[in-house]
């Protein structure tokens, strides 16, 4: 019995074993590969790497195969290997607007000087489950369409729909690069209030579906104040990563990410100071993380509350509550530590409990015998005086 | 005892090292980041340290502050022991010794007095400590008021101000209600007569060896991101009312293997008629006592039935 309580090593390892095995499947069927992973679940790659801060598609299809496809489990064992990577460099500040778009859209606008690309996109498809693709005989060979259109090469800078508002002040501006300031969740410990850019650091990490959550709370009236929030821009492409070793002293491209990058206006009432004018709010993933992106912009908006003097009034504007709940490692870790063995505590609760029931009962045996004796008195009382019973 | 200790460091040769991480996997930056706040948490006794809490490759919850307060000052001469709820056989103990065998290849004991450091989780071992041995503590919430407070940002303003009316009035209400302070662990403490704070979720047992302890006692809440220390022999006083004196858990029973009386006891449900029997929740202290000739209920002369020993001592056995 006393051994029911213990794990031992070897109990520890047969686990191990065992995962493995249930991991690897039927072995009749072939082993899934890492590089099928990173082709043809690009999407979970894509999250992996978003939620697990480190850019490296192999490393994160291989997250996915050892996790068996746990998202989390994958971004935690991503993150675990990047945790002690060192740092060479800091790089310049990815420059979006010159970045290779493979899709960009404008909700706010009809057209817009660039085009609207709709790019590989699930928007228009019609969710049917396409039973083809269950027929391991068929041959997808699909190819990309190519463009007829006369497109402008592929080249300097594609602008943002939103400058131009901001030429008129109809949309406030992004405040200057300070990129040598900007700190480091990963580095210092996070203090509140956060800055911006703390803040846009822990929501690009933070959980898909509560990042999710906290938007969709601000568009069904959980916010203080802001109209209804545009998709300004939403942009997918390639961007080059710049560093400037110090023994060169210029820059030196070292290669390039896909991300997406997502603004969001609505309209901002204005104060004292500001007049009234469109407010935004940003959010970027690596890869394609679409939803995550516009999710992030919207609750990057709503925690701008202090800066905007807005009442907070909604969870999605409680900085504290959305900072310190939205990583997905530290929130699986805090609540699955509860299948840890937790009996010492347990038996100080037993031990609690059984004091609280036995004052319990002897309160409830107190109560009783009062309310015996107080019936008692009546019952004395009125069998003592029955005249008044026929008075009354 | 001894043969245990030889089949722990057997494994510890036996497992190979892990290449490709540095000495206790963090690398030493980081470990420099850590002693850094250690030290300043030494420095101000309860006061609760920011520090860049990393990820670690096991969960958060799994004991990631200890681990990375244990990767930061452990050394080649350092014996570890690692206690979960008092056993050294727990998983989670298992777990995390078998980590630091892998990325230090220092020698493990499940001995309190050959340890030089001990990280546990929930309990402190029975044995008392010297100024040997440096404890470390693994800390879900480090913040003793967040039961009364929820945000860190109210918190940290009431520490500094030492603004700790909440906490008495929690404890009053206690004895109000209930006729005595209803917290069993993460019985709060004030060191030095300063910082009011959680000695992790030891049970209140506990409590009273963390007062003028010879042995540096060191916190690590990883999730949250937080260091602190209680110095060696520092005043750690139990929160209480003159009327109304801090006391510990006292059992009936005794332990049904080395018939302690003085040791926090486990209950353990035997059979399906609900049976129960209690043993000590500090192992090693059980066996000690074992070894030297005590015995409880359940070992007496016709010997311990096969289905009350550990798993390693049957393989000590064999």
């Amino acid at each position: 019995m006393y051994v029911a309580v213990k794990g031992g090593e070897k109990a520890i390892a047969n686990a191990h074993q065992y995962l493995a095995a249930e991991r690897r499947g039927d072995t009749a069927l072939p082993e899934l590969t890492v590089s099928q992973i990173k082709e043809q679940m690009r999407l979970a790659v894509d999250r992996v790497m978003t939620e697990g801060s480190l850019y490296d598609p192999e490393l994160a299809a291989l997250a996915l195969k050892q996790a068996r496809g746990d998202s989390i489990e994958a971004i935690f064992l991503l993150r675990a290997y990047r945790t002690t990577l060192p740092r060479f460099y800091t790089s310049a500040p990815i420059n979006t607007s010159v970045m290779q778009i493979t899709r960009r859209i404008s909700a706010a606008f009809k057209d817009m000087p660039g085009g609207q690309m709709l790019g590989p996109t699930f928007d228009y498809t019609h969710r049917l489950l396409d039973f083809s693709l269950a027929d391991e005989n068929t041959k997808n060979n699909v190819t990309p369409p190519t463009c007829n259109e006369d497109v402008p090469a592929t080249c300097d800078e594609t602008p943002r729909i939103l400058d131009f508002l901001q030429n008129d002040e109809l949309v406030e501006g992004v405040g200057s690069a300070e990129s040598h300031q900007v700190g480091d969740i990963t580095r210092e410990p996070l203090e509140l209030p956060a800055g911006r850019d703390i803040r846009l650091q822990k929501l690009t990490r933070a959980d898909e579906g509560f990042v999710l959550a906290m938007g969709y709370s601000t568009q069904r009236g959980f916010k203080n104040s802001g109209g209804h929030p545009f998709a300004g821009e939403i942009r997918t492409g390639d961007v080059s990563i710049e560093v400037t070793p110090e023994e060169l002293g210029f820059p030196v491209t070292i290669g390039s990410i896909t991300v997406t990058e997502s603004e969001i206006v609505s309209i901002y009432d204005g104060s004292e100071e500001t007049p009234p004018q469109f407010s935004r709010g940003y959010g970027i993933t690596f890869g394609s993380g679409e939803r995550k992106a516009i999710s992030m912009a919207l609750v990057d908006r709503a925690l701008r509350c202090r800066e905007l003097q807005e009442d907070i009034i909604a969870p999605a504007q409680d900085e504290e509550f959305v900072l310190m709940h939205s990583d997905n490692i530290e929130a699986t870790g805090f609540v699955e530590h509860l299948k840890l063995p937790h009996h010492v505590d347990f038996q100080s609760e037993l031990d609690i409990l059984r004091r609280l029931r036995s004052n319990w009962a002897k309160c409830k045996a107190k109560r009783e015998e009062i309310e015996r004796n107080t019936q008692k008195e009546q019952k004395i009382r009125q069998s003592g005086t029955p005249e008044i019973k026929g008075a009354a | 005892m001894n043969h245990t200790i030889n089949t722990t460091q057997k494994t510890a040769n036996a497992t190979p090292l892990e290449t490709g991480y540095n000495f206790a996997f963090l690398d030493e930056q980081t470990k420099r980041m850590v002693r850094r706040a250690t030290l300043k948490a030494v420095a101000i006794p309860g006061y609760q340290v920011p520090f860049a809490s990393r990820e670690m490759p096991m969960p958060y919850g799994w004991g990631t502050g200890g681990i990375q307060l244990t990767a930061s000052i452990i050394g080649q001469q350092d014996t570890l022991k690692v206690t979960d709820q008092g056993a050294d056989d727990t998983t989670n103990a298992v777990s995390i010794r078998s980590f630091f065998q892998r990325t230090t290849g220092v020698a493990t004991t499940e001995e309190t007095n050959k340890a030089t450091l001990i990280q546990t989780r929930h309990r402190i071992p029975e044995q008392p400590l010297t100024e040997d041995h440096i404890l470390v503590y693994q800390v879900p919430i480090p913040e003793p008021l967040r039961w009364m407070e929820p945000r860190e940002t109210e918190t940290r303003k009431m520490h500094a101000h030492e603004e700790y009316g909440v906490m008495h009035v929690k404890l009053y209400e206690d004895i109000a209600h209930h006729g005595h302070i209803a917290t069993s662990f993460d019985y709060p403490v004030q060191i030095a007569g300063r910082y009011i704070m959680s000695p992790s979720p030891i049970p209140k047992f506990d409590n009273p060896k963390m007062d003028n302890c010879p042995a540096l006692q060191i916190f690590g809440a990883g999730r949250e991101q937080r260091i602190y220390a209680i110095p060696p022999y520092t005043n750690v006083h139990s929160l209480d009312f003159e009327d109304h004196p801090f006391s510990v858990q006292t059992w009936d029973e005794v332990c049904g293997l080395c018939g302690a009386e003085d040791s926090y006891l486990d209950e353990i449900i035997l059979d399906n008629e609900g049976n129960r029997m209690f043993v000590c929740s500090d192992s090693n202290y059980c066996q000690q006592r074992l070894k030297a000739g005590h015995a409880g209920a359940m070992t007496a002369p016709q010997g311990q039935p096969a289905a009350t020993r550990t798993e390693s001592n049957e393989e000590n056995n064999a």
